[in-house]
C-alpha cells in the first residue's frame, strides 16, 4: 500500500509540474503581449515598459521561469488581477471553498440518485422501465447544462415560485448553506449530466457482476435474490464507479463552471467567466491552475479509495 | 463520456442473431480477400467491404441507429438546403426588421418559430447557426480524433520512455477541467470559426490518442506487424499502413461520440459569450441570447436551439453506440 501511495503522489507532482509549465507557457504567448492584454490597446509605450520590468517581463524566458516558481512554491503568489485590483490568490481562496460545496453535494447527491436507478434498471432489465430510464438518460446527457438550468429557473423559480431565481450569495460557505431553497436548482443542475452517465455505468457494471460465478455460488448455496442483489453483486458493482468518479472529476468542475454562471453562483467557475471577460490573463490562469489541483486532488482520493476498496489494485501495482 | 459503457447486449438486436456471419451475405467468389488472390498483403488494408457491409448491417438491425442518422441527415439538410427555399436575412437586423413582425414576436403568421430580440426569425436563424454548430463539430472532432489516433499509435508503437513521455502529457492535459482550459485559449486567440475548430480538437484528441495507443499496445505484437519488421519495413510503413488501418473501427466509433461533445463544447462556449463571433452564430450562441429574453416570457426563443442541440447529440450518441456493438462483435469473430 505504502509502495502504491508513493507511486501515485510522485505521478501527482509530476502532473501538476506539466500543468505549472503550461500555465507558464499560456501566460506568455498573449498576441501582443500580456502588457497589452492587461493595460488596453492604447497603453503608452512606457507604461508598457514599466509593466513589463514591474512583472519581470523584460529578463530571460528562463529567469522568469524561475522567478515564477519560486513566487508561486514559496509565496503562493500566481499574478495580480488589474481588474479586482487584488493579488490572485486571494481572490481564489475567498472563492474555491464555495466550488467545493457546490461540487460536494451534487457529487454525493449525483451518487445517491444514479446508483439505485442503475440497479433498478438491472432488475428491471428490458422491461419499459429501464427502456424509459435508458431514453431520459441519453437525454440528460445530451443536454447542456445551461439549457437544464434556464429550463428549471423558467417552472420552479419564475412561474411556481418554489425554488430562488438565483444562487445563494452569501459571502462565507456557512451563509451559503443557511439558503437552501436558493441552493437547490443549482445543485439539480450539476448533479443531473452526472446522474446520466453514472447510472449508465452503474446498469453496465452491475449487469455485468450479475453474470460472475460469486453470483452463481451466492444463488446455489441458497442466498435469497434480496441478499444476492445488494450484497454479492452491489457491493462489486460498486467498485468501478470509484475509478468513474475519479475519471469524472474534471467534467463535474466544467459543469460547475456553466452552473454558477447560470445561477450566478460566487463560485471558481463564474470568477473565470468573469476573469475571461475582462481578458485578466493572470486571474483566468490562477483560475485554471487551482481548478486544476483540485481535480488532481479530488482523482488521487478517489484512486487511493479504490485500492482500499478493492485489494487486487493494490497487488497488482507491486 | 458516453452514457453508454455497455458491455452487456442481453437486450440488443444481436441476441436473436444466432451467428452474424450467417445474416452476411457471402463474398463473392474470387473476391480479392480469398487467399491466393491478388487482394493486400497480409494485414496492409483492412477489407473495407466487409467493415461497410457490417456497418450496413448495424444499420438494418439497430432502429435507434437508423433514427439517429435520419436526424443527422435531416439536421444538414435543413441547415444547407433549408436557407435556399427559406430566405431570411440574418446579419443585418435592419434589414431582417423589414421582413419580420417585430422584435421578439411570438411564432406564428411571417415567422413560424417568432423572431428573437433583435428581430432575426429564428427558423431561419436556426439554419444559420446550425451550419456553425454542426461544421465546428463536426471538423474539430475529425481533426482531434485524427490527431489523437496518429498520437497514440505513435506511442504506442514506440513503447519505452517515449510512450511514457508523450502518454504523461495526455494524463496532464486531460486532468486540467477542459472547460477551464476551453475558455483560456478561447480568450487568448480571439476565436474565429476556424480557431473554435483547432481549440474544440486541442481538447478532444486526448480520449481517443490514449485509445488508439491501448490499441497499438495489442495491434504491433500481431504476426503482420512482425513480419513487416522482419521484411524492413520502415516504422513510418508500419504506424500508417498497418496499425492505423487495423485500429479504424476504434478510431470511427470514437469520432462520432467527439462529435456530439465537439457539439456541445462549442455549444457551452457559445453560452459563455466565447463561441462565434456575432453577426455570425452557432446554436449555443442562440441559446444565450434567449436567455434573458426567456424569462421575460418569450419561450420561444430558447426552444428551438436547445431541442436542436439535443436532437442532434442524442443522434450521434445512438449511432456512435450501434457502430460500437458492431466493433465488439467483429472483435468475437477474429
Amino acid at each position: 500500500m505504502i509502495g502504491f501511495l508513493i507511486r501515485r503522489v510522485i505521478q501527482a507532482i509530476v502532473v501538476v509540474i506539466i500543468v505549472m509549465l503550461l500555465v507558464f507557457l499560456l501566460g506568455h504567448i498573449i498576441p501582443g503581449g500580456a502588457a497589452r492584454a492587461a493595460l488596453g490597446p492604447r497603453a503608452s509605450k512606457v507604461a508598457i515598459e514599466g509593466f513589463n520590468r514591474a512583472n519581470n517581463y523584460d529578463r530571460p524566458l528562463i529567469v522568469q521561469f524561475y522567478l515564477y516558481l519560486k513566487n508561486l512554491v514559496w509565496h503562493r503568489y500566481l499574478g495580480y488581477s488589474y481588474h479586482f485590483n487584488q493579488g490572485v490568490t486571494n481572490i481564489i481562496e475567498e472563492r474555491l471553498p464555495k466550488t467545493l460545496v457546490l461540487v460536494g453535494i451534487s457529487t454525493v447527491l449525483a451518487l445517491i440518485v444514479a446508483i439505485p436507478l442503475g440497479v433498478l434498471q438491472v432488475v428491471r432489465r428490458n422491461k419499459p422501465v429501464d427502456y424509459i430510464l435508458t431514453g431520459v438518460s441519453f437525454v440528460f446527457y445530451a443536454m447542456p447544462p445551461f439549457l437544464l438550468g434556464t429550463l428549471l429557473i423558467l417552472y420552479f423559480a419564475i412561474d411556481t415560485h418554489v425554488f430562488s431565481v438565483e444562487a445563494p450569495q452569501g459571502q462565507t460557505v456557512g451563509a451559503i448553506l443557511s439558503d437552501p431553497r436558493a441552493l437547490v436548482l443549482p445543485e439539480i443542475t450539476l448533479a443531473a449530466i452526472t446522474i446520466a452517465s453514472f447510472s449508465r455505468y452503474m446498469r453496465s457494471s452491475m449487469m455485468e457482476a450479475m453474470t460472475e460465478d460469486y453470483v452463481r455460488t451466492a444463488r446455489a448455496k441458497g442466498a435469497g435474490p434480496r441478499r444476492v442483489l445488494f450484497v454479492h453483486a452491489l457491493r462489486n458493482a460498486l467498485i468501478p464507479i470509484v475509478t468513474l468518479l475519479g475519471l469524472s472529476i474534471p467534467a463535474i468542475v466544467s459543469g460547475a463552471v456553466i452552473t454558477e454562471t447560470v445561477f450566478n453562483y460566487p463560485g471558481m467557475g463564474l470568477l473565470a467567466v468573469q476573469a475571461a471577460e475582462n481578458t485578466d490573463i493572470p486571474l483566468l490562469l490562477g483560475t485554471a491552475f487551482v481548478a486544476t489541483l483540485a481535480t488532481v486532488a479530488g482523482s488521487f482520493i478517489a484512486d487511493v479509495l479504490y485500492a482500499v476498496v478493492d485489494p487486487r489494485i493494490r497487488y497488482a501495482s507491486r | 463520456m458516453p452514457p453508454g459503457e455497455e458491455r452487456d447486449r442481453s437486450g440488443s438486436a444481436w441476441s436473436d442473431v444466432p451467428s452474424v456471419e450467417a445474416v452476411g451475405s457471402p463474398p463473392p467468389v474470387g473476391a480479392p480477400a480469398s487467399p491466393g488472390g491478388l487482394g493486400p498483403e497480409g494485414g496492409e488494408a483492412v477489407s473495407t467491404g466487409g467493415m461497410l457491409r457490417q456497418i450496413a448491417r448495424v444499420f438494418k438491425e439497430n432502429k435507434l441507429a437508423v433514427a439517429g442518422l435520419v436526424v443527422i441527415v435531416l439536421m444538414i439538410l435543413f441547415c444547407w438546403l433549408g436557407p435556399v427555399f427559406y430566405h431570411t436575412n440574418q446579419t443585418n437586423a435592419q434589414e431582417a426588421l423589414v421582413s419580420s413582425t417585430a422584435e421578439n414576436a411570438p411564432p406564428g403568421g411571417q415567422n413560424p418559430l417568432g423572431t428573437d430580440n433583435a428581430g432575426f426569425d429564428i427558423l431561419g436563424r436556426l439554419m444559420f447557426g446550425g451550419k456553425n454548430s454542426l461544421l465546428v463539430g463536426l471538423a474539430a472532432a475529425i481533426l482531434g480524433t485524427a490527431f489523437g489516433a496518429l498520437y497514440g499509435a505513435v506511442s504506442g508503437f514506440f513503447g519505452g520512455w517515449v510512450d511514457a513521455v508523450m502518454m504523461r502529457i495526455v494524463d496532464t492535459l486531460l486532468s486540467i477541467p477542459f472547460l477551464f482550459l476551453l475558455i483560456v485559449l478561447a480568450v487568448i486567440f480571439h476565436p474565429t470559426a476556424y480557431w473554435l475548430i483547432v481549440i474544440i480538437a486541442f481538447v478532444s484528441w486526448l480520449v481517443p490518442g490514449r485509445l488508439i495507443r491501448g490499441e497499438t499496445l495489442t495491434l504491433r505484437t500481431r504476426e503482420y506487424v512482425q513480419a513487416v519488421r522482419a521484411m524492413g519495413g520502415s516504422r513510418r510503413r508500419i504506424v500508417l499502413r498497418h496499425i492505423i488501418p487495423n485500429a479504424i473501427g476504434t478510431i470511427i466509433v470514437n469520432a462520432t461520440f467527439q462529435v456530439a461533445d465537439a457539439i456541445l463544447l462549442l455549444a457551452a462556449l457559445g453560452f459563455l459569450g466565447l463561441g462565434i463571433q456575432p453577426p455570425q452564430t452557432d446554436w449555443g450562441s442562440m441559446l444565450s441570447d434567449g436567455v434573458t429574453y426567456a424569462v421575460s416570457g418569450y419561450w420561444w426563443e430558447i426552444y428551438p436551439a436547445g431541442i436542436a442541440i439535443v436532437l442532434v447529440v442524442v443522434a450521434f450518441n445512438f449511432v456512435g453506440d450501434a457502430l460500437r456493438d458492431s466493433l465488439e462483435v467483429r472483435l468475437q469473430q477474429r
